[in-house]
């Protein structure tokens, strides 16, 4: 079983999130996400102050196998981006939760990171997925 | 069951199967509308016998003419051993397979040709191959606006000295993308006019295409646009010939950092004229751009025991992977031709190449020299060319292009409707298969057929056209 931080919010499609306190939240793909696509190769992360719907593809992950898209967790406006992971895609697969992480946003609605599953609420996701 | 066909009572027992009553309720749920209403365009089926004696007939058509066209297609001599390898039945096919891994033969031949380019283009990578050039100078535009993270706008420079045809393609394919393409007018000179592009400085654009040589053939100052480009934060689409490479500054070295894609036709490189077709586009890029290239792209690499294996490297944008997302159309590509071209190139060799190409310039200009001796025949540009050149002559060019046909000579290219403004104009070209007596044979007939025209305008010899500067 994946490591799932039992701090941090999640997505049905595999992003973390994680509430920072300047009131902007992290956003990063989870380890058993890095876990499915291997090798990541390339990254492409969106520009900062670009306004995003919740759900709106926003970032793509690309491995040796696959490119997957990466959705706003949260509607809100993109305030930075992780430039080491566009050099060294591998953070993303050596430290999912940590040096890999992908974007930071300012969400429109705080009250919106409730909605998001927690660390249980996501496990059952991926169990869900596994069978 | 058989893969095909499906006979009635196969039919019948499929939708049996699946409980519908004919094909018609099978496909019930698709609108009247949308569906389609035969193709009135489309013959009726023929029998093998019917279809081989047409193709016979089309090919006999052709004929053996003496040819002296080039504009984008030319006629060069492909050593016997090319096709006598690229038709083997473990090439003869036109796709990448799809169990690629288990193609190694193949992945190897792409990987070779992919090298071959990208070294002949003075690039950093090569994908294995696209559709042709015109279709694939549309993808280098495409390519251009997705990589060019400075410029926000989705305008391209595309010069009138481009080959009319690509023009048209690439407009059709980008059209609907949003994608403009702003014409640059050429010069006296028959290319772009490097000052020429001052009135277009600091005005945002993806990208500048760069003919080289330009459909007139002329040489572009390829240092100078690329190094205007990249000062106007505009990337340098170098649209190049492959067999000019052999002996001009390939794209990789023009200007201070080099064109960052470089794209053409792979035609010259081992395939036949053929009415047209099949032929293949080659497209090359700076490694930093390497992830917005269409296509497939073939790595080397070892297995757990060390042993060599070809492998898809690049393919996770490609349609079968990144579905409505992928970036761009390119799924299969023209793998027969490419075979064809690595072939080709491996045989020749760079040493080869290059001499094949200064005999194309040399016959090039002995045939500009004698055609120029006839009175009313004038060079319109007096720039430097590689195997192409435009003349000028004092009567309507398709009526004596017509003549020339009727002696089994194709005399050249009939420009005055594409560019009427430089009249009755001719684009001609001699390869290295041109001999001193074919060029002979084309002087002596287009001397008596405009001669024998009594009805023509006085012959008198032309000014050189003003620039349109």
């Amino acid at each position: 079983m994946s490591n799932v931080p039992a701090e941090l919010k999640y997505t049905k499609t595999h992003e973390w999130v994680r509430a920072e306190s300047d009131g902007t939240v992290t956003v990063g793909i989870t380890e058993h996400a890095q876990d499915l696509l291997g090798d990541m190769v390339f990254v492409e992360l969106p520009e900062v102050g670009r306004v995003l719907k919740s759900d709106q593809d926003c970032a793509v992950v690309e491995s040796v196998k696959a490119a997957s898209d990466v959705y706003a967790p949260l509607a809100g406006e993109i305030t930075a981006v992780n430039d080491a992971v566009v050099d060294s895609p591998e953070l993303v697969n050596k430290s999912p939760y940590g040096d890999g992480w992908l974007f930071r946003m300012k969400p429109a609605n705080a009250a919106d990171l409730a909605g998001l599953l927690d660390a249980a609420g996501y496990a059952a996701v991926v169990a869900e997925d596994s069978h | 069951m058989p893969f095909i066909p499906h006979t009635e009572d196969d039919v019948q027992a499929m939708l049996a199967a699946i409980g519908a009553d004919s094909i018609e309720a099978l496909f019930d749920e698709i609108p009247a509308e949308l569906l389609a209403k035969g193709l009135p365009n489309v013959p009726p089926g023929m029998s093998e016998m019917a279809v081989a004696r047409l193709m016979h007939q089309r090919a006999a058509q052709d004929g053996m003419p003496l040819c002296f066209i080039g504009a984008g297609a030319y006629e060069h001599h492909i050593p016997a051993a090319v096709w006598e390898i690229a038709s083997r039945g473990e090439f003869y096919s036109a796709y990448t397979p799809y169990q690629a891994e288990a193609s190694q033969g193949t992945l190897q031949v792409l990987y070779e040709y992919q090298t071959m380019i990208a070294s002949l283009t003075g690039m950093d990578a090569s994908n294995a191959s696209l559709y042709d050039g015109a279709s694939g100078l549309a993808e280098a535009v495409l390519m251009a606006v997705r990589a060019n993270r400075k410029s926000k706008s989705k305008r391209v420079l595309m010069p009138a000295t481009v080959h009319p045809i690509y023009r048209k393609v690439v407009q059709a394919i980008v059209r609907n993308q949003g994608i403009e393409l702003v014409e640059l007018d050429y010069s006296g000179s028959g290319n772009i006019e490097p000052e020429y592009l001052k009135r277009y400085a600091g005005e945002d654009y993806a990208a500048l295409v760069i003919p080289q040589p330009n459909f007139f053939g002329v040489l572009e100052e390829v240092d100078a646009l690329t190094d205007w480009a990249h000062a106007n934060h505009a990337l340098a689409i170098g649209l190049v010939n492959p067999t000019a490479m052999a002996v001009l500054t390939p794209p990789g070295q023009w200007g201070g950092k080099g064109a960052d894609i470089a794209v053409g036709e792979g035609q010259p490189l081992g395939a036949p004229l053929s009415s047209g077709g099949p032929y293949f586009g080659f497209i090359t890029c700076k490694q930093e751009h390497v992830r917005q290239m269409p296509g497939r792209i073939i790595g080397r690499t070892v297995d757990l025991d060390g042993k060599v294996g070809y492998t898809l490297t690049l393919q996770a944008r490609e349609q079968h992977i990144r579905r409505a997302k992928a970036t761009s159309n390119i799924c299969s590509n023209q793998g027969l031709m490419v075979t064809a071209a690595t072939i080709y190139m491996a045989l020749v060799g760079a040493e080869g190449l290059a001499r094949v190409a200064h005999a194309c310039h040399a016959n090039t200009r002995a045939l500009v020299e004698r055609l120029t001796q006839i009175d009313c025949v004038e060079q319109v540009f007096c720039s430097p060319y590689f195997h192409e050149v435009v003349l000028r002559i004092n009567q309507p060019v398709a009526e004596v292009l017509r003549a020339l046909a009727v002696q089994d000579i194709l005399g050249g290219y009939d420009l005055s409707a594409d560019y009427p403004e430089l009249g009755n104009a001719i684009l001609v070209c001699a390869t290295e298969t041109r001999t001193a007596e074919d060029i002979e044979r084309y002087a002596q007939n287009l001397e008596r057929i405009l001669s024998r025209r009594k009805d023509g305008p006085i012959c008198t010899k032309l000014r050189p056209k003003e620039g349109t500067l």
